[in-house]
């Protein structure tokens, strides 16, 4: 176990490396970092001057070691737009997308599994196929389209909900949530059900899917034999053994609820890390570019750490179910 | 000072900023298309940056909301030689800091802005002496005469020389700098609102300045600007009430806008003309199929391609309209002897024979390069000329692309990289010598910065030797015939294809009410809002 | 993934035209298409997917004008409302635009654009995901580690990401002189790589446990080469489960399209796909010209669910425990 926790953890180095050298690439090689910083009449001795102090004479491997020790302290370099260090940006927004997918995550796990365990044990009902009806469209309609519908008759025509931002914010320590004003909570409904309809999606079909395959196992048809109650044999049995891969999957499925942000930040103006990432996108802006790569890259490669060590722990077959829900 | 004193003070201070502040003091919610980046008034030289920084900081003068200029910083000026200016400074005038405004804060100004790294440069002429003459009063001796020297002044925001060498701001923090800079993130000017946070791309959170030395028109608290890039995203927020002022508001949306209870559209000519350029420069165009030679060079092509633009159409269809099509490079309003232009008609067969004349009788294939985030309707105008010029034969191919990446690539710092484009441009000085100068001029000479924003290269010495008469003149009567003249070549020569000059649409909540201004500055000092 | 597999029989002995072709029309003739028949809605939705493949084959036969075609577009012509509302004009069946685009035509060629990518990257995405598969699957130790390892790489990036960093960093490279076919290009190759994954995974699992089998070593022991027995025995046996993955990426890899050009990298104005559609719909929307946006995000949604419909039912019936 100790083993293969180690190396587990070796090879999740290596990926981060792996990353390391292609957000470097992207940070040296699309487009020289000089002519983002002079202009194009700059004399060329200056070049050379500004050259020289960023270290772009040294070899290639010192710049990335250069480059990759910086990253491994937060330091990525100054934005070209704003003019700041691209890891204060980051720590600034990060908290508005963490809670943002943390909200969507758990939107999408609550009513992803209390509708794939109703559509599991009902399948033929009026709400079933509702349920149904739901969870396709929350497959077909693309994010952006939700997003905007819900902003016309959400923000525009009933004034229920604002369409855009955080609302007001409470700052703990460099932390800034808004779960603890009323603007806050209503600014992050329609948000978080953007973003997490298809995860919501996902898990309903899964939970489901699960448990009708569980309902089918011998086990279950001995405890129905041995009299226990339906709801002992729903609840008890089956949705437990369910419960394990729809976690697993939400866990696995964080790192891209994180990144399909970008989408949802973008339809609502949320300052979050995918605004700033489409933004730097939009002005070229390679450093925050490369480390919102970087920072998506650990926080994925840290969840597929911590899932595969759980593998173990729970059930190595479980990696076959994950790669169907998928 | 004891405590009991200073207790006191603070609540004889808290006293008076009610007093000053009106009783029913407002928060103002306000969102721009656009992003504050950064708070150096020396970093951007852009309207909407001016705009925002311009409720912190002033100038020496100021423009009124005719666009006249108009004493600020400096009560009163004279020239007593015509290379002399002497500006008499306003006393007790205090920074937010606490910090008195005096002559040295002009002085340490003047030499900021001219410094490497600043956006600014042109402000003041190269050659200027600033010179101290006592604490409230300083000289302006030039090199040579220049009768518009203080039209930009309203923008050249005077900045406290103590808190600027306190915190480590005395160079100017440039746009591509490496290093975070203390101005960019701070700001401490004498104007009519303080920023209370600044979290760049978020939120910008400014407070009213209770010590502001002028009388205050508006009765806001506080301001919270937001930038707001999607354009449906703004209109939601200000129809919903979430914002109280939205700039711009997109021109299809003017109606519904229109037509709610709660908000309406302030509309009104921009001084802003859109144009298209060509390159007329290199001896092969960069982006087209025609190889040897530059089939721009050929006047006749130039006028085809003028000729075969319907402006009307463009402007009911496309602008829906609100655009005012123009002859000419500089909006009406600036200029009294517009009227007398009017634009060659709307001609595709006489553009097809013109084409056949310069030898290019299918036409040719070319570029166009265009920005989709920056004028009103850019990118459907490109399109628009992409589809008229398609009936004369000639095959566009349409490179449309956010500003930044857009400028940067057709500016002087990206190389003049392009054949044939779109651009707009509001003269800072709000005079026809800006646009004979920056647009129209040759930019031939790589030591001057003339015909810096002339991207395509048009260029006609006769037209130059013009523009520095006209720069001499004093006699407003004969430098406005020295500028017809010179616009009258630029239009013979079809070096340019004036469009439009665009409508303001700014969105404003019913409850709110506001002046604007024509060079869509949207400054909040003189906004008021009910409860 | 092993319970998902549609049973295979006697494998070990099966003729070789069993495989491939033979393999599938022997599933088509049986249970599937009887499931097929028995789901009205599956055939609803596979009408559907089937005729807006035949109208982007026949986009140019069916529009009333090219869309991508300057010449062809009348500004004249522009943001008239549906035919048949009051302002409505013939030929524009759904209305036109602000550049006085043929709405219908407009969805036509930007179907043919959104299926190209979407059909063009999961072949991509599938052909390399089963050739790693295979290899990682057959060969196992290192090459397997190696192969696994770089698909969780590849997971780090969602399609979404990739693309957009590919948009970027073209961008930065290329000075902004991408144009629209190259773009296209872009979207294929960045969807192509972010979807390899699923096959890989699968198609190894199922090599896994096959490569075990008697038949397999009974292959080998006649001295089939490697290749040949995963390309004739293994590969055909995981057929299904790829099918699934391949119809319902189909569908994510036009979502994936459509919102790259939401966002304003993918394809552009003058060659729109449907995403690039909706985004300029979107600025109409309060203006009341609600045509514009309402069509192509009907068209696109319409597209996205067929598909999606037709890779459960696909699913359901490879699975004979759903039954």
């Amino acid at each position: 176990m100790l083993a293969f926790t180690l190396r587990r953890a070796i090879q999740a180095i290596g990926v981060m490396i792996a990353v390391g050298i292609i957000a470097f690439s992207m940070f040296r090689f699309a487009g020289d970092p000089v002519n983002q910083i002079v202009s194009l009449d700059t004399p060329a001795a200056e070049r050379e001057a500004v050259r020289k102090s960023l270290g772009l004479d040294d070899p290639v491997p010192v710049q990335f070691l250069r480059y990759f020790v910086n990253a491994a302290q937060f330091k990525f370099g100054v934005s070209y737009q704003f003019r700041q260090p691209v890891s204060n940006l980051l720590m600034e927004r990060m908290p508005a997308t963490l809670e943002l997918a943390a909200c969507a995550t758990i939107f999408s796990m609550v009513f992803g599994i209390l509708m794939g365990v109703y559509s599991a044990l009902r399948r033929d009902t009026i709400l079933t196929k509702v349920f149904q009806a739901v969870s396709l469209i929350g497959i077909s309609l693309p994010t952006f389209l939700i997003g905007i519908l819900m902003i016309y008759l959400f923000s525009v025509t009933l004034g229920w909900l604002p369409s855009f931002g955080r609302g007001d914010v409470v700052r703990i320590g460099w932390w800034t949530t808004g779960l603890l004003t009323l603007s806050g909570l209503k600014a992050l409904i329609m948000p978080s059900i953007t973003l997490g309809l298809f995860q919501m999606t996902l898990i309903m079909r899964l939970v489901r899917a699960e448990m009708l395959e569980v309902l089918r196992t011998d086990y279950i048809r001995f405890a129905r034999a041995r009299g226990l109650t339906t709801r002992a044999v729903h609840f008890g049995h089956a949705l437990k053994n369910t419960l394990v891969p729809v976690i697993t999957v939400a866990g696995l499925q964080f790192g891209t609820v994180i990144a399909f942000s970008i989408i949802t930040e973008t339809v609502f103006q949320w300052p979050g890390m995918g605004l700033l990432f489409v933004q730097a996108i939009q002005n070229v802006d390679i450093p925050i570019m490369a480390a919102y790569l970087l920072m998506i890259s650990l926080i994925f490669v840290t969840i597929n750490f911590v899932v595969d060590i759980l593998y173990t722990v729970v059930d190595p077959r479980l990696r076959s179910t994950i790669s169907r829900a998928a | 000072m004891s405590v009991r004193q200073s207790l006191l003070a603070a609540v004889a201070a808290s006293i008076i900023a009610l007093a000053v502040v009106p009783a029913s003091a407002q928060t103002l919610r306000y969102a721009n298309q656009g992003d504050l980046k950064s708070l150096d008034p020396y970093t951007l030289n852009e309207s909407t940056t001016h705009a925002h920084l311009g409720q912190v900081f002033e100038g020496l003068v100021a423009r009124d909301k005719d666009l006249k200029i108009i004493p600020a910083l400096a009560e009163s000026w004279e020239t007593p030689e015509p290379t002399r200016w002497r500006f008499n400074l306003r006393k007790g005038v205090k920074f937010q800091n606490g910090d008195p405004f005096t002559a040295d804060d002009v002085l340490f100004s003047a030499e900021r802005v001219q410094k490497k790294g600043s956006n600014l440069q042109t402000r003041i002429p190269s050659g200027t002496k600033v010179v101290k003459v006592d604490d409230y009063t300083v000289d302006f001796v030039l090199a040579s005469p220049n009768p518009i020297l203080n039209s930009q002044w309203d923008t050249w925001y005077i900045m406290s020389k103590k808190w600027s060498e306190a915190n480590n701001a005395v160079e100017p923090t440039p746009a591509a700098a490496t290093t975070p800079s203390f101005a960019s993130l701070n700001a401490n000017g004498t104007g009519a609102f303080s920023v209370e946070s600044h979290q760049p791309g978020v939120k910008t959170v400014f407070k009213a300045n209770p010590t502001w030395w002028r009388k205050a028109e508006h009765n806001i608290k506080e301001i919270v600007f937001t930038p707001i890039g999607s354009d449906a995203t703004r209109v939601a927020a200000l129809l919903s009430g979430e914002v109280d002022v939205i700039e711009p508001v997109p021109i299809q949306d003017i109606s519904r806008v229109d037509s709610t209870a709660n908000a309406q559209v302030l509309k009104g000519p921009e001084l802003r003309t859109i144009f298209l350029g060509m390159d007329q420069v290199r001896d092969e165009l960069l982006y087209s199929n025609v190889k040897g030679k530059n089939p721009f060079k050929d006047i006749k092509v130039r006028e085809a391609f003028y000729k075969a633009i319907d402006i009307e159409l463009i402007k009911t269809r496309v602008m829906r309209g609100l655009s005012t099509p123009s002859a000419l490079m500089i909006a009406p309003q600036l200029f009294k002897l517009s009227g007398d232009f009017t634009r060659p008609k709307f001609d595709p067969d006489g553009a097809k024979k013109l084409l056949t004349e310069a030898g290019y009788p299918d036409g040719f294939e070319v570029t166009m390069d265009c920005p989709n985030d920056r004028y009103v309707n850019d990118a459907a105008i490109c399109q628009a000329v992409v589809g008229m010029l398609a009936r004369i034969g000639v095959k566009v191919t349409l490179l449309a692309q956010p500003k930044a990446q857009y400028f940067a690539k057709v500016l002087k710092p990206g190389g003049y990289q392009t054949s044939f484009y779109l651009l707009g441009w509001t003269p800072g000085t709000l005079d026809s010598h800006n646009v004979l100068h920056d647009i129209m001029g040759c930019r031939d000479d790589p030591k001057s910065n003339r015909g810096e924003a002339n991207l395509g290269g048009y260029c006609n010495k006769k037209l130059d030797e013009l523009a520095e008469k006209v720069l001499q003149e004093s006699d407003t009567a004969k430098r406005d015939l020295l500028i017809k003249e010179a616009f009258e070549i630029g239009a013979k020569d079809f070096g340019y294809i004036p469009l439009h000059q665009q409508a303001l649409a700014w969105g404003v909540s019913k409850k709110v009410k506001l002046t604007q201004r024509a060079d869509n500055q949207v400054l909040l000092y003189w906004a008021t809002k009910q409860d | 993934m092993s319970d998902a597999v549609v049973p295979h029989q006697a494998p070990s002995n099966a003729p070789t035209e069993r495989s491939g072709v033979g393999w599938f029309k022997r599933a088509l003739d049986s249970d599937i298409f009887y499931s097929f028949r028995r789901s009205r809605m599956t055939m609803v939705a596979g009408a559907v997917t089937v005729l807006f493949f035949l109208l982007a084959i026949f986009a140019s036969q069916l529009a009333v004008q090219n869309p991508f075609d300057p010449a062809q577009l009348q500004l004249m012509n522009s943001r008239i409302s549906p035919l048949w509302t009051a302002e409505g004009q013939a030929p524009f069946l759904l209305g036109t635009d602000e550049q006085g685009r043929d709405v219908f035509s407009a969805i036509l060629y930007g179907l043919r654009i959104s299926l190209t990518v979407g059909v063009l990257g999961v072949v991509l995405a599938g052909t390399l995901g089963i050739t790693l598969g295979l290899v990682a699957g057959y060969f196992g130790g290192a090459v397997d580690g190696l192969i696994m390892r770089i698909a969780d790489v590849q997971l780090t990036f969602p399609a979404i990401l990739i693309a957009l960093l590919v948009n970027g960093v073209a961008k930065s490279v290329f000075g902004n002189q991408l144009d629209a076919m190259s773009t296209l290009a872009v979207l294929v190759v960045a969807i192509g790589l972010s979807f390899w994954v699923q096959y890989a995974r699968t198609v190894r699992g199922s090599v896994m446990v096959e490569k075990n089998k008697d038949y397999v070593a009974a292959a080998q022991l006649i001295g089939l080469r490697a290749p040949v027995i995963m390309l004739r025995h293994v590969l055909p046996n995981t057929m299904g489960p790829i099918l699934v993955i391949a119809t319902i990426n189909l569908a994510l890899a036009i979502i994936t399209e459509a919102t790259l050009s939401f966002l304003g990298a993918g394809m552009p104005d003058t060659m729109p796909s449907l995403g690039t559609l909706i985004r300029i719909g979107n600025n109409y929307l309060f203006a009341g010209e609600w045509w514009i946006v309402a069509f192509p995000g009907i068209a696109l949604a319409g597209l996205i669910l067929s598909i999606n419909l037709l890779g459960d039912w696909l699913r359901d019936a490879l699975n004979p425990k759903l039954r």
